[in-house]
């Protein structure tokens, strides 16, 4: 942890909430790209976590900007500081739901365009900022505000969504890995053309745990292989440390399950659907590192 | 205000033909709007343009509905389209035709520019261009003058087949 | 230099002249003539802006919200459902403050499918702290497009403009323009709070309800300073180009007993009307509305008014009557006509003024009225 720098561009004063992983992610990209980075920020928590005017955390320029429109400023922006001849980084913040549910066009098409940015999403698998409604990145069976049964249908997969644009670098990361995140931003902003980092962000009030867990929630999704740590360059998929180990021998599932309350009362048959879920997408990942289609 | 509807199938380049009038005049030193009235756009339907020619500024945006002068670049049209629909009793009707339109009362001219085209292998994608050979016919009938005529195709156009096409259909079209 | 041109292309060459750092646009008809140019004159190296193909009109302005705080001069263009699909954004731009220039090739909304010119696209977006100036020859598409630049990026106004042409009657006819060397009439792009990383600043953030009202009150001040902003700007224009231009275009109004207000290409057909009256003894005059946002001061006094209104608002009225109604008092005779490109000719406008019944609401060519 040595080489990640003293200066802070997320100062102590955020709204965010006890707990919050995603303002810890927030502080260690920030601490990997650096004073010469703006942030382009849609409808999502760090909308409130930045600060409420006048006041504000933030030590870099923040460009908040409508729910389905980041990717899109961030490519006017990416264009502007081109043709002023600027290398300043666009990175776009942005939650789950303004990444896979209503922003997804705008991020289809700044990808297709080749725009020179980093776009991350900060996943908690739900509307956050709004109370803890389902997102297309909810999990199943998870309960929020509007799936209060439970959601019947699976995570989208935005990562294989991403993939199909071939975008020169993606990753996934871990908010329970701040170094890990820390060096594919670094990578990441390394690399000229559109980079994308998903970030699984555990939100205390939104998965219902206590709010001292959240290194622990994150490391147990990772554990579980619930969440596989990875990165793509150029398409080559490299599968991270502890991804590595927990995908030949991956902790029992209820491990992450049981200690959240959106999990609640899950029944048996969801859960081995949530399993052979896991199994699949390790397998799929094993195979393709392993060279074996 | 002289005012001239053209009818023509989608792909014939009545459009064009209207845009390279209006230059002309322009050229002349006149005012001329060259407005095409766009229907559901497909090729072979019938379609109308519309340009006026004046001293001084022109106003109008409306449709032509009573033109001096009417210009049918395909005769097939006559079929399904009334051409000389409110044509003024001293209004002039030109047809894309090597013959004269039939029970014609006012004054009728007519010029193949279809002939004229395939003669200067004047071609795309397999339909003879018309829009520039009938500006030669226009110059003709005093529309306007020979030499903007020239000016507007050479504007437009590269190929100085274009020319030669607009130069024979003045030759042959009898006034 | 002097050439003849179509609506659409005299927008593209005005952008042309400016010199935007980003261009960022969606195609829709009739306004793809705008884009289509436009990618010609980058490609061909003859504008050497940044031109972003973005997949929606909605992506559009955000790139060019992007773009413009990023500290470049940006344009864009659009029409009917595309400005429909960009509202959020629209109002964005304005909220942020952003000098933004965008033509709107006005046309009709569906159901069903038209493309022919209507003022409904526009007028949804009245309320948005736009400026909105509408054109009516070729010419002033030009004009009106480079003033917009100016208008918009002065510091007393910075706030984005909308330029208006009729789809086809304008967008796609040609007529004379006269291109001109703008040599410094637009000075060089500077934005007081584009994005510095030297001094990072937080833009947009949440806004409570003790300071957000202070921000509106914001655009409201500037929108009134826009008035005397665009005075300035057209009178430099006149005295530096030849061209003058106003709130409205007035002609033969000095002693018209009755005024015919109208925008667009119909404003402008208005006077072939008004010479036709003249003719018949009807002392008519023309007023064409070119600034719709800041709405202008109009002196109609003890003139009878008739209003021609190519949109409506649907259980109230002819949007351009009433506002014409609560600027000056004047109940006008107010004629919806035109919609979706229907037929108007200056015979029909003659006749409107023949048959006025001020007070009153008439549709053209509908007759079930209730």
């Amino acid at each position: 942890m040595s080489a990640i720098p003293k200066e802070e561009y997320l100062f102590k004063c955020t709204s965010a909430c006890a707990g919050c992983s995603s303002s810890l992610c927030l502080r260690y990209v920030l601490k990997a790209a650096g004073p010469d980075s703006v942030l382009v920020v849609p409808a999502c928590c760090t909308s409130v976590i930045q600060g409420i005017y006048p006041g504000t955390a933030m030590n870099v320029p923040v460009y908040n900007i409508a729910f389905a429109a980041a990717a899109a400023c961030a490519s006017g922006l990416s264009n502007a500081l081109a043709a002023l001849g600027k290398e300043t980084n666009v990175i776009v913040y942005a939650g789950d739901g303004g990444t896979v549910d209503i922003g997804i066009q705008a991020l289809s098409g700044a990808f297709e365009r080749g725009t020179d940015f980093l776009y991350i999403c900060y996943d908690n698998e739900a509307y956050g900022n709004t109370g803890m409604q389902r997102s297309g990145a909810t999990p199943l069976g998870a309960r929020t505000t509007t799936t209060p049964g439970g959601k019947p249908t699976a995570k989208k997969d935005l990562d294989r969504i991403v993939e199909a644009h071939n975008p020169p670098y993606m990753a996934t990361a871990c908010s329970a890995y701040p170094l890990d995140l820390y060096k594919k931003v670094k990578k990441a902003l390394s690399i000229p053309g559109p980079k994308f980092i998903h970030i699984l962000a555990p939100c205390p009030p939104g998965w219902r745990y206590p709010t001292e867990k959240t290194v622990e929630m994150g490391k147990l999704a990772v554990k579980t292989g619930t969440w596989i740590l990875y990165e793509r360059e150029f398409g080559k998929l490299t599968i991270n440390g502890p991804s590595k180990a927990a995908m030949k021998r991956p902790a029992p599932l209820e491990e992450y399950i049981n200690g959240q309350g959106r999990f609640k009362n899950l029944s048996p048959e969801i859960m081995d659907e949530m399993r052979q879920q896991v199994e699949q997408n390790i397998q799929r990942l094993s195979r393709e590192e392993a060279g074996v289609c | 205000m002289y005012e001239i509807r053209i009818h023509s199938r989608g792909g014939q380049g009545g459009v064009t033909a209207a845009k390279l009038l209006a230059l002309a005049a322009f050229r002349d030193g006149k005012y001329a709007t060259a407005c095409p009235f766009y229907g559901a756009e497909r090729r072979g339907a019938p379609v109308v343009s519309f340009v006026r020619i004046d001293d001084k500024p022109i106003k109008i945006y409306s449709q032509i509905h009573e033109p001096d002068l009417v210009i049918v670049l395909d005769t097939s049209i006559m079929d399904v389209v009334d051409v000389l629909q409110g044509l003024k009793g001293d209004g002039t009707v030109l047809l894309n035709s090597a013959h004269p339109l039939a029970g014609c009362n006012g004054t009728c001219r007519h010029v193949d520019l279809t002939g004229i085209a395939l003669a200067e292998n004047l071609v795309i994608a397999g339909s003879p261009i018309l829009n520039t050979p009938v500006l030669g016919a226009l110059a003709k009938m005093g529309v306007v003058t020979l030499p903007s005529v020239e000016k507007a195709i050479r504007e437009m156009f590269a190929d100085e087949r274009n020319v030669k096409a607009a130069e024979a259909a003045y030759e042959e079209l009898k006034v | 230099m002097l050439t003849i041109a179509t609506g659409n292309k005299a927008v593209a060459a005005a952008v042309k002249a400016a010199k935007p750092g980003v261009i960022a646009a969606y195609p829709i008809t009739p306004q793809t003539e705008i884009v289509e140019q436009i990618a010609e004159y980058v490609t061909a190296g003859d504008l050497k802006s940044q031109y972003i193909p973005v997949e929606s009109e909605h992506s559009a302005m955000a790139a060019c919200i992007g773009a413009s705080a990023g500290g470049v001069r940006t344009f864009t263009a659009t029409s009917s459902h595309g400005l429909l699909y960009m509202h959020e954004m629209v109002h964005w731009a304005a909220g942020a403050r952003l000098p933004i220039v965008m033509a709107n090739v006005n046309r009709a909304l569906g159901p069903g499918w038209n493309t022919w010119a209507e003022h409904s696209d526009a007028f949804s977006q009245r309320d948005t702290g736009w400026l909105q100036v509408f054109v009516s020859t070729v010419q002033e598409a030009y004009d009106a497009t480079l003033m917009a630049f100016k208008i918009a990026e002065h510091e007393d106004v910075l706030l984005p403009v909308m330029v208006n042409l009729d789809g086809f009657a304008l967008s796609h006819i040609m007529q004379s323009l006269e291109t001109v060397e703008i040599g410094d009439f637009l000075p060089a792009y500077h934005l007081p709070h584009a994005i510095d990383t030297e001094n990072p600043l937080v833009y947009g953030p949440m806004t409570g309800p003790a300071d957000y009202f202070r921000f509106r009150w914001d655009i409201e001040r500037s929108m009134r300073d826009a008035r005397g902003v665009i005075a300035d700007v057209e009178r430099e224009f006149a005295e530096r180009f030849g061209r003058s231009y106003g709130p409205t275009e007035d002609y033969r109004c000095e002693d018209a007993d009755v005024i015919v207000i109208a925008m667009g290409t119909l404003g402008k057909e208005a006077e072939v009307a008004v010479d036709r009256l003249r003719d018949e003894g009807i002392k008519a005059g023309s007023m064409r509305l070119r600034w719709f946002r800041p709405f202008p001061d109009l002196d109609l006094a003890r003139r009878e008014v008739v209003v021609i209104d190519r949109d409506y608002s649907f259980g109230f009225g002819g949007v351009l009557a009433h506002a014409v109604r609560s600027k000056t008092g004047i109940a006008p005779y107010s004629v919806i006509a035109g919609l979706g490109g229907q037929e108007v000719t200056y015979n029909d406008i003659a006749d409107f003024v023949r048959n006025r019944h001020p007070g009153e609401e008439t549709w053209f060519g509908v007759s079930d009225h209730v």
